[in-house]
């Protein structure tokens, strides 16, 4: 007897161990990146100020996306916080399998997210993941060589402008390409670059019945005019170089102009890793005077998957990894320049953050960017280098392998097109569009 | 009669041998020599060699953002637990179609090694909803068992070789003598194919050491292995290959210290009935 009462006890204790060590600790997925290792530096904080313990699952970011991906269709519970971005946020928001972000604190300031964000991460106008930081792309460019190129760069050039710009700067006998841009496979990587710019040329992924567009002009004259740039004035293979390989390029002095995202503004100006950070200046996308920029839109931001038992702690947390506070803490400890960006209007009327050099590029470059009307036609989905579709993933990964092999050589670009127009048009009719 | 190898020859082969190990070592020895470097030597172009400030600021880092004993004491329970349990399950299997075959023996086999050429990817999903079901999600006993069945087919083939080798007239005299099957497997053939079985194991073990597919897909906190170690160090947005190739060179170092205790055992049992 004594000893049965004894087991219920110590049963009843372990249940109530368990369940406040599991009420106190929340597990949230994140990617590697600086912004997300930094705030994994500050969480002490927020665990004195609440008590409530963080474990961090970080991973590279196409693993991340299968992970969460996995546990979120499957209702697997693993994680009460998922770092996702803009092409997942709507989606997963639709089909119900993350807590819309309503009833946020006063102090929070949801008023203040700036509205760019707000609406890629929303659906319906319900907000199911707030930017912890966000971003855009712009051009970065070599102030030094392009002065001796006898040229200047306008705050807001077109595409002509940059290809003879990029051809003026090349030198090759001093190993300096004109421009360097992303050409690797993958829709997160030269997919998101060739989409971002084919919109400045009028060309789109789909027509408003969801047709497949490459078979159209535009296409051709985004792929033609990038890959006779590129042979002129870029690197020996960049059909296989993505952001870090152009960053590593630029930072060593090998790149004219780089266009690729803004939150490359601080890695390139850092004097401790670039050997030309006194030597950087920024100017918006190109375009081709149709009406839009080749500019891109972005975020990653902080959700709570439906089914989180912790959805109140969940909660507490995002308020205080995306709140202004957050971004002051930083400051604090590590100077303007290292705050997560994008996110906030408030931080760009800081006077203090006004001071950092490329912080007006990046907020004017996020603001002309419309996720909603991203191209010169009308477009049946949301996204800028994407389109808000389950399907554009996998697609868009073909599409761009395609591309690259266009960009090795391996392929004309008439070709490259008739394969993607048929792959595309063959995926879509199955999925039922 | 023995053939007669020239000394110039012998020169030769040993050059040509140096040369080819040192290709397939170049990767490991240049991962090892760019955790010594800053982020900015990392990525130079020409690349360093050597000649540059030697720091171990990397493993600092890695040290202080990471908790690396927690994930390698996951990565010695998985793979190490796998392996006992496959060369447990595979040694009766082997034993059954080394020496009482039946007319389907080599279809069973070649059917078992068929299981190998399916993508991982293409069962993701039955498994990680058959662990939610079993609450196996980020456990190590799960993983331990997946592991053991993913590498079972590569044991019972290796096992099945190297009894294969074992005359089967020494079996037949033990049980002549008596022996029960139990200590027919246990006492008389376990012993005799040690060498086979220890290198079995540890290319078991180093298969398993290094999986990186289910690790990473059923794992987040509590049974995350090395593979999840390195994958928190890797980013396209960023440049991390000194702090990366640091964290590579933690989560390889056991195990290059592991081989290279065990390659006479590794290399005997890998030729083990090679020569007659």
């Amino acid at each position: 007897m004594y000893l049965r009462n004894a087991l219920r006890a110590a049963t009843a204790m372990t249940l109530v161990a368990t369940a406040a060590a599991h009420a106190d600790t929340l597990t949230i997925a994140t990617v590697n990146n600086g912004d997300m290792i930094r705030m994994q530096g500050y969480t002490d904080k927020f665990t004195e100020a609440t008590g409530i313990d963080v474990e961090w699952v970080t991973l590279e970011e196409n693993v991340l996306r299968q992970r969460v991906t996995t546990d979120i269709t499957t209702k697997g519970g693993t994680f009460d916080i998922m770092t996702i971005g803009m092409y997942e946020t709507p989606i997963w928001g639709a089909n119900g399998w993350l807590v819309p972000l309503d009833g946020l604190s006063e102090e929070y300031d949801v008023g203040d997210i700036l509205p760019a964000m707000a609406g890629g991460l929303s659906h319906d106008g319900t907000l199911f993941a707030a930017p912890f930081y966000g971003e855009s792309s712009m051009i970065m460019y070599r102030a030094d060589l392009m002065e001796k190129a006898g040229m200047e760069m306008p705050e807001a050039p077109s595409w002509q402008f940059i290809k003879e710009a990029a051809a003026a700067m090349t030198d090759r006998d001093a190993e300096i390409n004109g421009i360097c841009l992303r050409g690797k496979a993958g829709w997160g990587e030269g997919g998101a670059f060739i989409t971002a710019m084919s919109n400045s040329f009028g060309a789109r992924w789909f027509d408003e019945e969801w047709k497949p567009q490459f078979d159209q002009p535009e296409w051709a004259d985004t792929l033609n005019f990038y890959v006779e740039m590129m042979n002129e004035s870029g690197p020996a293979g960049y059909a296989t170089n993505g952001f870090n390989e152009n960053l590593s390029l630029f930072q060593q002095g090998k790149c004219g102009m780089w266009i690729d995202a803004t939150v490359a503004a601080s890695f390139v100006t850092n004097p401790d890793d670039s050997t030309v950070a006194d030597h950087v200046g920024f100017a918006l996308a190109p375009d081709t005077g149709l009406g839009k920029r080749s500019n891109w839109l972005w975020a990653w931001a902080l959700a709570i998957p439906a089914g989180t038992q912790q959805e109140d702690a969940a909660k507490q947390f995002i308020e205080w990894a995306t709140s202004k506070d957050y971004i002051e803490l930083v400051a604090e400890s590590e100077g303007w320049a290292n705050v997560p960006p994008g996110a906030r209007t408030s931080l760009y009327e800081n006077p203090e953050y006004q001071k950092v050099p490329f912080a007006k590029m990046t907020l004017d470059s996020i603001l002309s960017a419309d996720p909603n009307s991203p191209t010169v036609k009308p477009v049946p989905y949301v996204g800028i280098q994407f389109a808000a579709i389950p399907e554009f993933a996998g697609i868009a990964t073909q599409v761009s392998q395609e591309f690259s092999a266009v960009y090795a050589g391996q392929q004309t670009v008439e070709e490259a097109l008739a394969k993607a127009q048929a792959f595309t048009a063959e995926e879509m009719e199955a999925a039922g569009y | 009669m023995a053939r007669t190898v020239t000394t110039q020859r012998k020169t030769l082969n040993t050059a040509l041998a140096w040369a080819v190990g040192l290709l397939i070592f170049f990767p490991i020895l240049w991962t090892i020599l760019t955790s010594f470097k800053t982020e900015a030597q990392a990525i130079a172009s020409p690349p360093i060699f050597l000649n540059f400030d030697w720091t171990l600021e990397n493993y600092a880092i890695v040290q202080e953002r990471s908790d690396y004993m927690r994930f390698l004491w996951n990565s010695v329970i998985i793979a190490g637990g796998s392996t006992v349990l496959g060369v447990i399950v595979a040694i009766p299997a082997a034993w059954a179609m080394a020496f009482v075959p039946s007319k389907r023996t080599k279809d069973i086999l070649l059917w078992m090694l068929s299981t190998k050429m399916l993508p991982a990817v293409g069962v993701l999903y039955p498994i990680y909803l058959l662990f939610i079901q079993l609450g196996l999600l980020d456990s190590r006993g799960g993983l331990v068992v997946v592991l053991m069945l993913i590498n079972l087919p590569i044991i019972v083939w290796m096992l099945y070789t190297y009894f294969r080798e074992i005359p089967g007239e020494i079996l037949e005299a033990a049980r002549m003598d008596g022996a029960t099957l139990k200590e027919e497997i246990l006492y008389i053939l376990t012993p005799m194919a040690i060498p086979g079985i220890a290198s079995t194991v540890l290319l078991n073990f180093i298969l398993a050491w290094n999986e990186a597919f289910w690790t990473l897909n059923l794992t987040a906190v509590d049974a995350a292995p090395l593979t999840a170690f390195i994958a928190s160090y890797s980013s396209p947005e960023g440049l991390f290959f000194a702090k990366l190739s640091a964290a590579s060179t933690m989560a390889i170092a056991p195990i290059l210290i592991l081989g290279w205790f065990s390659q006479k055992q590794l290399v005997r049992g890998l030729t083990f009935g090679a020569v007659k």
